[in-house]
């Protein structure tokens, strides 16, 4: 009984790592560079909903913040692409990294001037309320948060899968200069594709915010998200999600079971495992990408 | 008929500080298959990635049916009908031929010109029909150089520039393919530029040939003259008398500026 509500709860913060790492593997795919800064655009994306619906701030309903949240965050993650990381177009992929790591830095610091260093919950609708279910008391935000990453998830496979554009971004990540000769206008699908990323970061940092607290600070588990993305093989958007949900299953069972101390380590543990027996990751494409 | 559909004037292109087209000219013909020849390096892929938007020329004009082409975006150039069949194949190799298809057409919304395109491919390389839903890296070089020509086909190219379509085909795939490209001439009307090494196939399937060499075409006649020449006989033809090669195509090279 109580191992199933520690799975639960350990699903439910698996689906969060998952879609942080959805958002890696994302950018990887469009721009061949990680972003690090992953995990501060999840946090940007949750205070800026919590700007949004708070008392405290603006109080507008949450279902009318939420459309405007996610259209700033997809802004965001365009602009970015528009702004920075087109710039660097030609630039070693180490400057990518380096740079979005900057960008994490300057993300904390601009959010903790406007919303503070405290700890803050986004006031949502299903705040407080649980059902049961047998002898299972479950959150639920728990449930929202797994319903709402399953949702997602197939969402977004549905539109890489049968959607043209959908189609093009795979396209462009597996080739990117036939894609060119296809017709394929790959920079304006790039950027179409960090616009996704920041919409996914956000619906993370929503998620998070409403089953718990965020701050400043908080992107910073976009490195638990990253282990997780390896994990899943960094290159595909299901991997990416069974990745998430390993990473956060291990956790509570890990301090469980586990003395304190080693069971911080636990994800780090599976993540060098998985690197030294599956190098590619648990789901990897068998192929490599060509080019 | 007799307007050239393509018009390259006096075309220059770098890669940085390195120049690999020196002031290039060529017409083609409307329902002609245009082949370029030349050896390794000579520019003839750069010569078509500048004509397809994925390089934009430092000087010169590029026309397409009366309107200047040069420096657009490659999916403007596909738009306006010309494509670019690349050195390589570099087929989608993760997806399906079906889906490298549907890729091919990107830049067509009109879903019933799509799947009439997507018949005329398979009825020219019925094998990529047998395959719809095999991936494409799976195929084989045969194969995945049909791929390339069909996706290139589902664009509804008026002009299509197809480089190297032989690297690495045997002898009797290469008959086959270049069989097929005749048919598409033929019966689709479809204007060509074939860039090739293997000078003897391409000059028998193509109108006209021009030569390239150091970024510079030295050469252009109707395929027939060219085939009779004795510069391509000895230096593309493999048609070569006893003894040294390397001096002769140097003479001859000097001839040629
Ligand atoms: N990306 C590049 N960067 C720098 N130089 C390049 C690049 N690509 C080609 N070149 C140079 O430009 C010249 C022309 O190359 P190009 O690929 O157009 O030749 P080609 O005629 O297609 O040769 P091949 O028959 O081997 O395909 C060569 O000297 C080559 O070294
Ligand atoms: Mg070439």
């Amino acid at each position: 009984m109580d191992n199933a509500q520690l799975l639960i709860s350990g699903l439910a913060n698996g689906c969060v790592y998952g879609l942080i790492a959805l958002g890696f593997v994302l950018i990887y795919k469009a721009t061949e560079a990680v972003n690090f800064a992953q995990g501060d655009f999840m946090m940007l994306g949750a205070f800026v909903t919590i700007g949004l619906t708070n008392t405290e701030y603006m109080g507008l309903p949450f279902w009318m913040a939420l459309p405007i949240s996610l259209s700033i965050m997809a802004a965001v993650g365009y602009l970015v692409d528009r702004l920075i990381i087109r710039r660097l177009f030609g630039e070693s992929q180490s400057a990518v990294v380096i740079l979005t790591i900057a960008m994490g830095f300057v993300i904390r610091f601009v959010a903790g001037l406007i919303w503070g260093h405290e700890p803050q919950t986004l006031q949502n609708p299903l705040a407080g309320k649980d059902i049961r279910f047998g002898g299972l008391v479950l959150g639920l935000e728990d449930v929202a948060v797994i319903v709402v990453t399953l949702l997602l998830t197939i969402g977004l496979y549905l539109f890489f899968s049968r959607t043209k554009l959908g189609l093009a971004m795979q396209a462009a990540s597996q080739n990117q200069l036939a894609a060119y000769y296809m017709g394929i206008p790959v920079k304006q699908v790039q950027g179409v594709i960090w616009a996704l990323a920041g919409v996914v970061a956000c619906i993370a940092g929503i998620l998070f915010a409403a089953k718990g607290s965020v701050d400043p600070t908080t992107g910073l588990l976009g490195i638990k998200a990253f282990a997780a993305a390896v994990i899943g093989g960094f290159g595909s958007l299901p991997g990416a999600l069974a990745g998430g949900l390993i990473v956060g299953v291990i956790e509570p069972f890990a301090s469980r079971y586990i003395a304190a101390g080693y069971s911080q380590v636990a994800p780090y543990a599976l993540l060098l495992a998985v690197l030294i027996f599956r190098p590619n990751g648990l789901f990897s494409q068998v192929r490599a990408k060509k080019v | 008929m007799n307007d050239p559909i393509l018009m390259i004037r006096n075309i220059e292109s770098f890669y940085g500080p390195i120049q690999a087209i020196r002031g290039v000219s060529l017409d083609v013909l409307e329902g002609q298959i245009v082949s370029i020849l030349g050896a390794n390096g000579a520019g003839k892929t750069t010569l078509m990635k500048t004509v397809s938007g994925v390089m934009d020329p430092e000087k010169g004009r590029i026309n397409l049916n009366g309107k200047d082409i040069q420096g657009l975006e490659p999916h403007e150039v596909v738009q306006r009908g010309i494509v670019h069949v690349p050195e390589g194949r570099e087929v989608f190799p993760l997806m399906t031929v079906d889906e490298n298809l549907t890729l091919g057409a990107y830049t067509i919304s009109d879903k019933s010109l799509i799947e009439r395109d997507r018949e005329l491919v398979f009825h020219y390389f019925p094998v990529l029909k047998a395959r719809r839903q095999q991936e494409a890296g799976t195929l084989s070089g045969g194969q995945q150089q049909m791929l390339a020509i069909g996706r290139g086909l589902m664009a509804s190219p008026k002009i299509m520039l197809l480089d190297e379509p032989s690297l690495g085909l045997s002898p009797i795939l290469v008959q086959e393919i270049f069989g097929i490209l005749r048919r598409l001439n033929d019966e689709q009307k479809m204007t060509m530029v074939l860039v090739e090494q293997n000078a003897n196939a391409a000059l028998e399937l193509a109108h006209h040939g021009y030569v390239m060499e150091l970024g510079r075409i030295v050469m252009d006649g109707s395929a027939e003259d060219l085939m009779k020449s004795e510069d391509i006989q000895n230096f593309y033809l493999g048609v070569q008398e006893e003894g040294a090669r390397e001096n002769r195509r140097w003479k001859r090279k000097k001839t040629w500026r």
